[in-house]
């Protein structure tokens, strides 16, 4: 059958329609959990979402209202802390993988970053408990902190590399040529044209630990009412939803997702900014 | 790319040549900020080593007494007693690789799938929206999931899923008992959607490093668009999707909250799949602030470090298997 040498066979056509079926599908079938669970929280979210949601600390079991306003600024200043930790040697660490970093001990960093990164939050938490909920013998805003401060090394000196390598050699050799020493050419010239891609970083660090809740359980613990002070317990929005949703009162159940509707608001918008300066070209070709 | 700038070698030859002209003030200077600048990111570098030595070490120190008191036999027992403080782990490290291999399963084709469609099939304006909507999914909190996968996906499970599975694939032993919803069959279907976004990103981004000539090559030759990303594609991003799916193993296996919200928290180990279970992470998260004496909590550090001995290997080995596709500049899609 001469004929059939000019067109594919019926059964590679089928299975090419098959195959490209099934990839399509798949595609559709990975979306379908973020609309379910966004539109959920949503949903059930909205209901009890109010000011005083926003600015109240919670109320007794049983009563109406009340809010997670402690638990919302907790969740800040748990951020803020461990930005403190995170953010200098994160970006520290970045300038080393980048501008010092091409050889093997550099290589030995990046790899144990990478490995970092992948130590489950848990354990994370049980040594920030092991080294300062221990000495201090008590639960503490600061232990918190510090878990997640070490969680946002890892993410921040990756990226932090990633865009610093994206910086053109040119602008380096022409501070250079300049006569300005190294490390001003890096703090002054590679950093600042860098500097929104170093801020996307930190946004991507900041989405990823915003939500963590297993290493506060036995470091910032909780704390039903409002506290500042970095030596106590502190509530924090991802574990007050935990909290809530094992509860089995209704109502407790409502708090909880309208929580989840505020921190994830939070993150999204978050991701959503980071790829907005991404798009934007301030950091080329950096996503 | 030389990576030292000429100018500071000649600031220091110049120097030990003793020929600094005596108006460029500074130099010396200079070449000592540069100095402290370059100590102070060494110190930032090795400061990531010295946290992964110091996690392991609290460890370890904080769990001697279950080590030397149960040795090898903690992983091997199935008695959870705080009462009478013997403790074994086997339930959990069953519990921890069950529904992690569970999520794979699920999560993997789905993952490759999209992965393809991505950069292969869908039209261009369409590909960042599908891409934003993947890295949207990645940025969930896993409480949220957890909240989610108690009052949606279980009651689901329990009234569409479970009794479809266990009529039709009771005879395997693997879908029968009673049906909660909750249980270790949830948990795998929350773990698979969690570490979609992380294996199909990275599987998108080695299926982007395979040269367009082999796709050309593939289509020259008359191949259909499917024999073409199979032969050409896929075949060329095995070690790298294998590598994808290994980093995933790694996220599954230590994935805390919602897995401790929806498989049940029971330490025992059963064949079906409907049953609950429990695993290393959720119940250190579960029993740590509530474990007393000294056995107890020792215990469950000696469960962190069984967990993050095995994540740690895990992801070394993930790594390796992404960087030799990547050429040594892993993609940013690791965090």
């Amino acid at each position: 059958m001469p004929k059939a040498n000019h067109t594919t066979s019926l059964r590679r056509r089928l299975s090419n329609g098959l195959a490209l079926g099934l990839i399509t599908m798949a595609a559709l079938i990975v979306t379908v959990p973020l609309f379910l669970i966004l539109g959920t929280v949503v949903q059930r979210g909205l209901g009890s979402l109010n000011w005083a949601f926003l600015t109240q600390i919670p109320k007794p079991i049983g009563e109406e209202g009340g809010g997670m306003g402690n638990a919302i600024a907790g969740s800040m200043l748990l951020l803020g802390f461990a930005s403190l930790i995170g953010i200098p040697l994160g970006i520290g660490a970045g300038v080393f993988l980048a501008e010092y970093g091409r050889n093997k001990f550099g290589n030995v960093v990046r790899f144990t970053a990478d490995a970092l990164n992948g130590v489950p939050s848990v354990v994370i938490g049980m040594t920030a408990w092991a080294l300062v909920v221990v000495p201090q013998k008590h639960f503490s805003l600061i232990s918190g902190s510090v878990a997640l401060g070490i969680m946002m090394i890892p993410v921040i000196s990756r990226t932090t590399e990633q865009v610093l390598l994206l910086v053109p050699h040119t602008i380096r050799e022409a501070a250079l040529g300049l006569g300005i020493p190294k490390w001003r050419t890096i703090v002054s010239v590679v950093l600042r044209t860098a500097s929104a891609g170093i801020v996307t970083s930190i946004m991507l660090a900041f989405a990823r630990i915003a939500g963590e809740s297993a290493p506060l359980i036995f470091t910032a613990f909780g704390n039903e009412f409002w506290n500042m002070s970095p030596n106590q317990p502190v509530a924090s929005l991802p574990l007050q939803i935990y909290k809530y949703a094992i509860q089995p009162y209704e109502q407790a159940h409502a708090q909880a997702w309208t929580a989840a509707l505020v921190l994830i608001t939070m993150i999204v918008l978050t991701v959503v900014f980071v790829r907005f300066v991404v798009s934007r070209g301030a950091i080329k070709g950096a996503s | 790319m030389s990576e030292e700038p000429p100018i500071s070698d000649t600031v220091v030859s110049s120097e030990k040549l003793q020929v600094v002209p005596k108006n460029r003030v500074g130099v010396r200077e200079n070449v000592f900020a540069d100095q402290v600048f370059r100590g102070f990111v060494i110190l930032c570098a090795l400061a990531v080593l010295a946290i992964v030595g110091l996690i392991f070490f609290e460890l370890v120190s904080q769990s001697r007494l279950s080590i030397s008191k149960f040795g090898l036999s903690f992983l091997k027992k199935q008695i959870w007693d705080p009462v009478a403080e013997d403790f074994g782990a086997l339930p959990f490290v069953y519990g921890t690789v069950v529904s992690s291999l569970l999520g794979l399963l699920i999560a993997v084709p789905l993952s490759i799938g999209t992965a393809l469609f991505i950069t292969e099939i869908c039209p261009g304006r369409l590909r960042p929206v599908l891409s934003l909507l993947v890295e949207l999914l990645a940025a969930i909190p896993s409480v949220i999931y957890g909240l989610w996968g108690i009052f949606v996906l279980a009651p689901f499970l329990r009234l569409h899923v479970q009794p479809f599975l266990a009529t039709y694939f009771g005879w395997t032993g693997l879908f029968s008992g009673p049906k909660y919803g909750w249980g270790m069959l949830a948990a795998g279907c929350i773990i698979a959607i969690m570490i979609l976004p992380i294996i199909a990103s990275i599987t998108r981004e080695v299926i982007m490093a395979v040269p367009r000539v082999q796709r050309e090559a593939a289509l020259a030759l008359g191949a259909t668009k499917w024999e073409m990303l199979r032969m050409a594609v896929l075949r060329n991003a095995r070690p790298g999707i294998f590598g994808a799916t290994i980093l995933g193993l790694g996220r599954a296996l230590g994935e805390t909250m919602a897995v401790t919200m929806v498989i049940g928290n029971r330490p025992e180990i059963a064949k079906s799949l409907f049953a609950p279970g429990y695993t290393l992470a959720s119940a250190i998260a579960n029993e740590f602030t509530e474990a007393v004496g000294n056995v107890y909590f020792s215990a469950l550090m000696e469960m962190a470090l069984v967990l993050f001995v095995i994540t740690l290997i895990v992801n070394a080995l993930a790594v390796l298997l992404v960087w030799s596709i990547t050429r040594g500049m892993p993609s940013r899609s690791l965090a």
